[in-house]
């Protein structure tokens, strides 16, 4: 005997969705504050601090975020000596992983900002974290917003991956209803659905974003 | 922290690990290709294609990228089966990554579309060119050189994102590192050999993509490249 799909599986597969916003709103505020942080490095006149900040962005960047996952987990029982739940493990991976693309976005708005801001503030005698604070980094944000919206998307969608070592999101959701119910045929599309359901409005909004202040840039490099 | 590292054992099954490289890379390579085509064809049917597949093409990247690449693998090795469509582990990952390449790649394809300008077309409608030879000969070219480096990214992602088939039990290095960790006991040890070496693709990858672009697309059409020939 098998259940069907019907209203209570929909609904906890619903309830499930909670656990991946929680996790990409856990990641991204994590890898808000570190990917600011490291972008900072990134752009210092350190070399040490570049060449950190670049070496840590280039090994989350160039391995696969399963792999992240399964270092973390297995890492964290290996420093503690215990099994642990998914939950920390998981968090961890996802804030270095955020933390590193964001930096890598950032670094490239405070760059793209233009070389001339930087010595029009040092004509004006300002020291250099003045010219970050209050020249640079306004302008780098406008640049920053598309791109970073996107990413969001990204790490949602990333999320997903989180079911593969036992994190109980919407896609590990998905697998126990089908254990359940032996539907996979209905059940997957519908986790399909309600991804796209909460990824696809994100989408409109970045590219409105983008179309937004891309033309602002226009209008920036016109003047 | 009482637990000693030991490596020994991630050595004596290290030709393990690179035939399952190798797999990634094969899976990649072949995911690369089929995507590319699916691609090229969207994005010839987003730009020049009558409305309703315009439509069709606009739906199929949009599922693409606003859902996960894992529950389009479920998708296609779990739900299609249901529909008569049965694919073993292996064919399910090919055409998953294939299909969620295709979507990226049509839209950095069309981006390159665009960025032809529109004196291009009038000239080779001016030489008397048909429709198709003029996609084929001056707008493709140009597209997909200016889209070449968005394509060597994503083809980066691939690669690495390939280590999710290993969800649908398809075989590749991670797979083949779960199934190493499982007997040995060596988890922590043999998922650090494999993300090392998933580093060392995608940096090689890099190079290699990289190297072609400088070689073929930049120095190929300076001006001065008389010092090659």
């Amino acid at each position: 005997m098998s259940r069907d799909f019907e209203l209570p599986e929909l609904l906890f597969l619903i309830a499930a969705l909670r656990w991946t916003i929680a996790l990409s709103a856990v990641a991204f505020a994590g890898g808000f504050v570190g990917g600011f942080i490291v972008a900072l490095a990134r752009v210092s006149r350190l070399p040490v601090l570049r060449w950190c900040a670049a070496g840590y962005i280039g090994l989350v960047q160039g391995t696969p975020l399963l792999m992240q996952l399964f270092l973390a987990y297995f890492g964290l029982a290996v420093l503690t000596g215990v099994r642990l739940d998914p939950w920390p493990a998981v968090a961890l991976a996802f804030t270095l992983y955020a933390t590193a693309f964001l930096a890598e976005i950032w670094r490239g708005a405070i760059e793209a900002v233009p070389q001339a801001q930087w010595e029009a503030g040092a004509a004006l005698a300002l020291p250099r974290g003045r010219i970050l604070r209050w020249i640079v980094l306004p302008q780098a944000l406008r640049i920053a917003i598309p791109p970073t919206s996107g990413f969001l998307i990204q790490l949602i969608k990333g999320t997903s991956v989180a079911s593969i070592i036992g994190f109980i999101e919407l896609t590990r959701a998905g697998q126990l209803i089908v254990n359940v119910t032996f539907q996979p045929m209905t059940v997957y599309p519908v986790v399909a659905m309600l991804y796209f359901a909460v990824c696809w409005p994100l989408s409109l909004v970045a590219g409105r974003l983008e179309r937004r202040f891309g033309r602002h840039q226009a209008r920036v490099e016109l003047l | 922290m009482s637990y000693v590292f030991q490596f020994g054992v991630v050595w004596e099954h290290l030709p393990d690990l690179l035939a399952g490289a190798w797999l990634t890379i094969t899976l990649s390579t072949g995911a690369f290709m089929l995507g590319f085509v699916i691609a090229v064809a969207c994005a010839a049917g987003r730009s020049l294609g009558p409305r309703a597949v315009r439509l069709a093409v606009s739906a199929y990247v949009e599922v693409i990228r606003n859902t996960p690449l894992l529950v389009q693998l479920f998708v296609i090795y779990f739900s299609l089966p249901a529909l008569g469509l049965r694919m073993d582990a292996g064919e399910a990952a090919l055409v998953g990554l294939a299909l969620n390449f295709g979507g990226y790649a049509t839209e950095i394809i069309r981006s390159g579309i665009e960025a032809v300008s529109r004196g291009q077309l009038e000239a080779g409608r001016a030489l008397g060119l048909s429709w198709y030879r003029i996609f084929r000969h001056i707008v493709l070219v140009q597209a997909l050189t200016v889209a070449y480096p968005a394509l060597a990214s994503q083809f980066i992602l691939l690669l690495l994102g390939s280590s999710i088939v290993s969800a649908i039990s398809a075989q590749e290095l991670t797979a083949v590192t779960n199934t190493l960790q499982s007997t040995t006991f060596r988890s922590f040890e043999f998922y650090f050999v494999a993300t090392a070496l998933y580093l060392a693709m995608a940096l090689a990858a890099r190079l290699l993509l990289d190297g072609v672009y400088w070689t073929l697309l930049v120095r190929g059409r300076a001006p001065s490249s008389g010092r090659r020939a």
